[in-house]
C-alpha cells in the first residue's frame, strides 16, 4: 500500500524548473493508514521523506520519475504509461525524470530498492502506479472544486483537463495547480478510485518509446558518455585469471605515450575475500583521452601471480560438470519413487546435455564516471542498480552509503551485466588515488575477458516409458557452479533462486514419479546472472529430452508435451517436498505454476506456427516451452538445413502469456529480440577457459547474432488472459524456450540430435 | 595537421595522426552519438560516414579524414529527419539504442550507394552492424521503408 502525498513545492520543483508546481510523492508503508504517515510527517517535520513520482507544473507540464534503469526494455515508456493514464494525463505533454539510487525516495512499491532485474519492474510497479496516478487525478479533481467552490463529485479530469459535470465549464491541469497543493489525499476507504480497466487509454496500448528521438539522432546519453569537468579516462588491466593478482609492473613506456598522465595499482582484493561487485584489482592507466590510455595499457609490462584457479581449463572443467551430473546427490524434489518406476519400466532411456559459460557483451562495455574527491561523491554511470553501485562504492571508499550519488544514464544493454558494478568501484578507487573524477571505460575484450559469466552446466536427464509410451519416471539432475560463490567462495551446490530458475519448477505435472538433483561443482570464475539466467539451460535440457523420447516412444512431441505438462490449474511443489521454492522472489499463492498456462501457450503456438503441416525436404518445425518470471512462453522455430550443413531460420512464432501486460508494443520487442539473444545461444555462445584464463576476447571469437543470421519473421502472440491478469515477467521469459526449439527443429529437419550448445559447425561435421 | 570538415564544421586536428576518428570526435569534439563497442570494426557501432563512405570509426586513424568531409549521426541531418531516422522512429526500432547511431548510419550510406536494395542487399548491407538487443527484423522493415520513401 503506498500512502500518498501533496509534498509541493519541495525538493521536486529544481528539477523541474517550473515556477509552480504541484508535486505528489508516496511513502510506503506496508498495510499502514495515510493518517498515520502524515501524524508522522508532522510531528517530525520532513523525517518522513516520500517517494517523488510525479510533478504538474503550472502550465500543465505533467513530469513523471521513472525509478528503474532503462536498458532497452522500454521501462521508462511503460511505467510512467500506468501512471499517466490513471491520472487521466495527455502522454503527449508528459516528460519522464530518471531517479537517482536513493531507495527511500524512489522505490514506490517498496520490493526491489530500484534494483532493475529479474523482469520484475511491471508486476512490482502496476498496482502502486495506478494507486500514484489516481491519488494525482484525485488532487486535480478536489483543486478543481474548490476554484469553482462546487462539490469534488461535480469535477471529473478527463484528458489533461478537469471538468464541471452541470455546467461544463473545464480547466487545464496547469490552471489548478495553484489550488492544489494543500489537498490531502485520503487513504483507506476514502481514498481515490482507481479507473475500471475498460476506462484505461495507454494501458494495454501500443506506446512508442519515449526515447526514440534521441536514439535516432545520437542524442541518447549513456554511461560511457558521461563527462565531468576535469575528468580523467582510465583503463585497467586485470588478471587474465580470476582472483590472479599483480607481482610487479613496469609502467615507464606505457608513461611515454602522450596523453596517459599516471598509472597506478588497484590492490587486489585479499585472498579470502569473497569477490561479490568490488573492483577485481589491476593496474589502471588514466590520462586525458581514451586512445591514449588504450595505447599506455598495451605497452605496460605486468607479471601477474595467477592465483588459485589456473586448473581452470575447460577441457577437464566440462568433464567434471558432466561427472558431477550423472553422479547426482542433493535431491531437490523428489515426486513418487523414480528407482522403483524405472525397475518397473517398459524402456528407460539416458541422456545428457551441456550449455557452456556464456558473457553478457551488451553492446556498450562497461564505463562508469565518479568523482570521489567531493560529498556526497558523484557516480554517473549506466547501472541496473544505482543503490547497490552506493553500496560498493562506499565500501570501496571506506564511507558511508549516505554520502554517495548515483546518477543513472541509460544503459547501452544489461542483461544482468550492469546490476554488478565492479566497474564503478574502480572508478570510485580511481578518482580518490588521482584526485579528480574519473571515468573507467572497459573494452570488449575487458568485457569478454573479466566478466561475471552464465554458468556452464551438464545435466543428466533420465526417464522411464510404460508400454503405451507414457512417461511414468522423469530425473534431472543439474550440475553448475553457483553464482552464489560471489559471496559464499566455497559454494559447491546452487542456491534456491538458481533451482528456482526453471529446475525444481520443473512442469512436467503428469509425471507421477520425478526426482530433481543438484550435483556438485567449483566455481572458478566470476559466475553472474545473465538474461534468463538458469532458465536457459533447464529449458533445454528438458524441452530436448522430452522431444527425444517421444521420438523413442514414436509419438507427437507437441502432444508427448502437453501429456507431461497436463492442465492443472495449479502445480503444488509442497506436495513434492519442496519446502524452499523461491518463486522468483514473489508470494506463490499471487504467481502460482499454472500447468494449464503452459499448455495453453504451446497449443497457441503450435496453431500459429502450423505445426502438422508436411514440410519439404530439410525444413523442419521444433517447439519448445518453458515458464519464467511467472510467464509462460512457447515458440516454434522453423528452419531450413542446407546439405552443407549451414541453416537459416525463415520464421520463428512465440505464444506468451504475461498476464496483464502494459504496452504490448514493448513485449513484441522484447520477444522479438529474446529470440535472437536466443540464437546467439543456440548458435554461437561459447566462453571457454585455458589455464584459468578465458580464451575468447572480442566478437569475432565470441560471436553474437549478426542480421544475415538472425530469424526476421519473428512472430509474436500475446495470450489474452483474462482471468489471470496479475502481470508477469516480460523482458526475460522469451529467452529459454529458443534454443531447444532451434535444435528440436534441426532434428525434424535432419534426424541429428544436438545435445551440447552451441550449435556451432556440429551440422557441418555430420 | 589534418584539417577535415566535420558536419559541416572546419577542424584541425593536431594530435596523434593514428588516433582513431572515433576518439577524436568522442573525446575532443564531445560529439558522443557515435558508440564504442568493440575497437576492432566487428560491430558497427562507431560508423560515420568518410568522403561519404560508411567507415568504423574505431580503427579508423585521423589521418584518413585529412581534407575530407566527416558526418556523424549528429550531421546526418540538421532536424533529425533524415528518411532514415525517420523510418527508424515509424517501426519504433531502438530498445537501448546503444548500437542505433551506427545502424543509422551504415543504413543511410547503404541507400545512398543503393536506393533501391533488394532484401538480401539489405541483409548483406547491414550484416556489419551488431545488436544485442535484437531489433534486426524491424531495422530490416525500416531500411525498406527508408528506401521507398528517400
Amino acid at each position: 500500500m503506498a500512502g500518498v502525498q501533496n509534498i509541493s513545492r519541495r525538493d521536486f520543483l529544481k528539477h523541474t524548473g517550473a515556477t509552480g508546481a504541484l508535486v505528489l510523492g508516496a511513502h510506503v508503508v506496508p498495510g499502514s493508514m495515510i493518517a498515520a504517515v502524515q501524524a508522522q510527517a508532522q510531528a517530525t517535520g520532513q523525517s518522513v521523506q516520500p517517494n517523488l513520482f510525479v510533478a504538474i507544473s503550472d502550465d500543465g507540464a505533467v513530469t513523471i520519475t521513472c525509478s528503474r534503469s532503462e536498458m532497452g526494455q522500454g521501462v521508462r515508456t511503460g511505467i510512467p504509461m500506468i501512471l499517466a493514464d490513471e491520472m487521466e494525463a495527455d502522454w503527449h505533454r508528459v516528460a519522464i525524470w530518471q531517479a537517482p539510487g536513493d531507495e527511500t525516495k524512489y522505490d514506490p512499491a517498496g520490493k526491489d530498492g530500484q534494483n532493475t532485474d529479474g523482469s520484475r519492474s511491471t508486476r512490482h510497479h502496476l498496482d502502486v502506479m495506478r494507486e500514484l496516478g489516481a491519488a494525482g487525478r484525485y488532487v486535480l479533481e478536489q483543486a478543481a472544486a474548490k476554484k469553482w467552490g462546487v462539490d469534488a463529485g461535480e469535477v471529473y479530469a478527463k484528458h489533461h483537463r478537469l471538468y464541471h459535470t452541470a455546467t461544463g465549464r473545464s480547466f487545464d491541469f496547469g490552471e489548478v495547480v495553484d489550488a492544489a497543493a494543500d489537498v490531502k489525499v485520503p487513504d483507506g476507504d476514502g481514498a481515490p478510485k482507481l479507473k475500471d480497466p475498460s476506462q484505461w487509454k495507454y494501458i494495454g496500448r501500443d506506446m512508442p518509446v519515449v526515447d526514440n528521438y534521441d536514439m535516432s539522432t545520437g542524442g541518447a546519453n549513456f554511461g560511457a558518455d558521461a563527462t565531468i569537468p576535469g575528468m580523467k579516462i582510465a583503463v585497467v588491466a586485470r588478471s587474465p585469471v580470476y582472483r590472479g593478482k599483480v607481482k610487479s609492473f613496469d609502467a615507464t613506456e606505457a608513461l611515454e605515450v602522450q596523453g596517459v598522465e599516471q598509472v597506478v595499482e588497484i590492490p587486489a582484493l585479499p585472498d579470502d575475500a569473497p569477490a561479490e561487485f568490488h573492483a577485481l584489482g589491476g593496474v589502471a592507466v588514466v590520462g586525458t583521452n581514451t586512445w591514449s590510455v588504450l595505447e599506455g595499457r598495451k605497452k605496460l609490462r605486468i607479471e601477474w601471480d595467477d592465483g588459485p584457479n589456473t586448473a581452470h581449463d575447460s577441457g577437464t572443467y566440462d568433464d567434471r560438470l558432466r561427472a558431477a551430473a550423472r553422479a547426482g546427490g542433493h535431491v531437490i524434489r523428489d515426486r513418487g519413487n523414480v528407482d522403483e518406476a524405472f525397475t518397473a519400466a517398459d524402456e528407460v532411456l539416458e541422456a545428457e546435455y551441456f550449455v557452456p559459460y556464456f558473457i553478457h557483451t551488451p553492446m556498450e562495455p562497461p564505463a562508469a564516471l565518479v568523482d570521489a574527491n567531493v560529498r556526497p561523491v558523484r557516480i554517473i554511470t549506466s547501472t541496473q542498480s544505482p543503490n547497490e553501485t552506493r553500496q560498493y562504492v562506499a565500501k570501496a571508499l571506506g564511507i558511508e552509503k549516505t554520502d554517495v550519488e548515483c546518477q543513472v544514464t541509460l544503459l547501452g544493454g544489461g542483461f544482468g551485466r550492469k546490476s554488478k558494478p565492479d566497474f564503478a568501484c574502480e572508478a570510485a578507487i580511481l578518482s580518490k588515488m588521482v584526485g579528480a573524477p574519473v571515468r573507467v571505460q572497459w573494452t570488449r575484450e575487458d568485457e569478454i575477458r573479466n566478466g561475471y559469466y552464465h554458468a556452464a552446466s551438464a545435466h543428466g536427464l533420465k526417464a522411464g516409458l510404460d508400454a503405451s509410451g507414457k512417461v511414468t519416471a522423469w530425473h534431472h539432475t543439474g550440475a553448475w557452479p553457483s553464482l552464489i560463490a560471489l559471496w559464499a567462495p566455497a559454494a559447491k551446490t546452487g542456491h534456491a533462486i538458481e533451482y528456482g530458475l526453471g529446475l525444481i519448477d520443473t512442469p512436467y505435472n503428469e509425471v507421477p514419479n520425478l526426482r530433481i538433483e543438484n550435483g556438485e561443482a567449483d566455481a572458478m570464475i566470476r559466475v553472474g546472472w545473465y538474461r534468463s539466467v538458469n532458465n536457459i539451460q533447464h529449458a533445454f535440457a528438458m524441452n530436448c529430452f522430452a522431444n527425444e523420447l517421444a521420438a523413442a516412444a514414436g509419438r507427437d512431441p507437441v502432444e508427448f508435451l502437453l501429456e507431461l505438462i497436463g492442465d492443472a490449474e495449479v502445480m503444488d511443489l509442497t506436495e513434492d517436498g519442496v519446502l524452499e521454492h523461491w518463486n522468483y522472489g514473489d508470494p506463490v499463492e499471487d504467481w502460482p505454476i499454472m500447468p494449464k498456462r503452459l499448455s495453453n501457450v504451446l497449443r497457441t503456438v503450435a496453431a500459429k506456427s502450423g505445426y502438422g503441416k508436411t514440410l519439404p525436404r530439410g525444413h523442419g518445425l521444433g517447439l519448445a516451452v518453458h515458464r519464467s518470471f511467472h510467464s509462460y512462453v512457447a515458440t516454434a522455430v522453423h528452419v531450413v538445413v542446407h546439405d552443407d550443413g549451414t541453416f537459416r531460420i525463415p520464421q520463428v512464432d512465440t505464444a506468451i502469456d504475461c498476464g496483464r501486460y502494459v504496452n504490448p508494443e514493448g513485449v513484441r520487442k522484447q520477444i522479438e529480440g529474446a529470440a535472437i539473444y536466443g540464437n546467439s545461444v543456440a548458435q554461437f555462445g561459447k566462453i571457454t577457459t585455458s589455464k584459468g584464463a578465458v580464451v575468447q576476447s572480442n566478437f569475432h571469437d565470441y560471436p553474437i547474432t549478426r542480421m544475415n543470421n538472425a530469424p526476421l519473421d519473428v512472430r509474436v502472440h500475446i495470450v489474452e488472459d483474462f482471468v489471470h491478469l496479475r502481470p508477469c515477467g516480460v523482458g526475460e521469459p522469451g529467452v529459454p524456450p529458443y534454443a531447444p526449439a532451434l535444435v528440436n527443429a534441426i532434428h525434424d529437419a535432419t534426424g541429428k540430435r544436438i545435445r551440447t550448445l552451441p550449435i556451432g559447425d556440429q551440422l557441418k561435421s555430420a | 595537421m589534418i584539417a577535415m570538415k566535420i558536419n559541416g564544421i572546419s577542424r584541425q586536428f593536431h594530435g596523434d595522426p593514428n588516433m582513431p576518428l572515433l576518439w577524436y570526435v568522442r573525446d575532443e569534439l564531445g560529439l558522443t552519438g557515435s558508440k564504442f563497442g568493440c575497437g576492432m570494426a566487428l560491430c558497427g557501432a562507431c560508423t560515420m560516414h568518410v568522403g561519404g563512405d560508411a567507415v568504423r570509426s574505431c580503427v579508423t586513424p585521423v589521418s584518413v579524414a585529412d581534407g575530407k568531409e566527416v558526418t556523424t549521426i549528429e550531421g546526418l541531418d540538421p532536424n533529425g529527419n533524415h528518411p532514415v531516422q525517420r523510418a527508424w522512429r515509424a517501426h519504433n526500432v531502438p530498445q537501448c539504442g546503444y548500437c542505433q547511431s551506427g545502424q543509422i548510419m551504415s543504413a543511410a550510406a547503404l541507400l545512398d550507394r543503393n536506393p533501391d536494395p533488394s532484401d538480401d542487399e539489405i541483409v548483406s548491407g547491414m550484416a556489419g552492424n551488431i545488436c544485442r538487443c535484437g531489433t534486426y527484423q524491424r531495422i530490416f522493415a525500416a531500411v525498406r521503408t527508408a528506401a521507398q520513401e528517400a
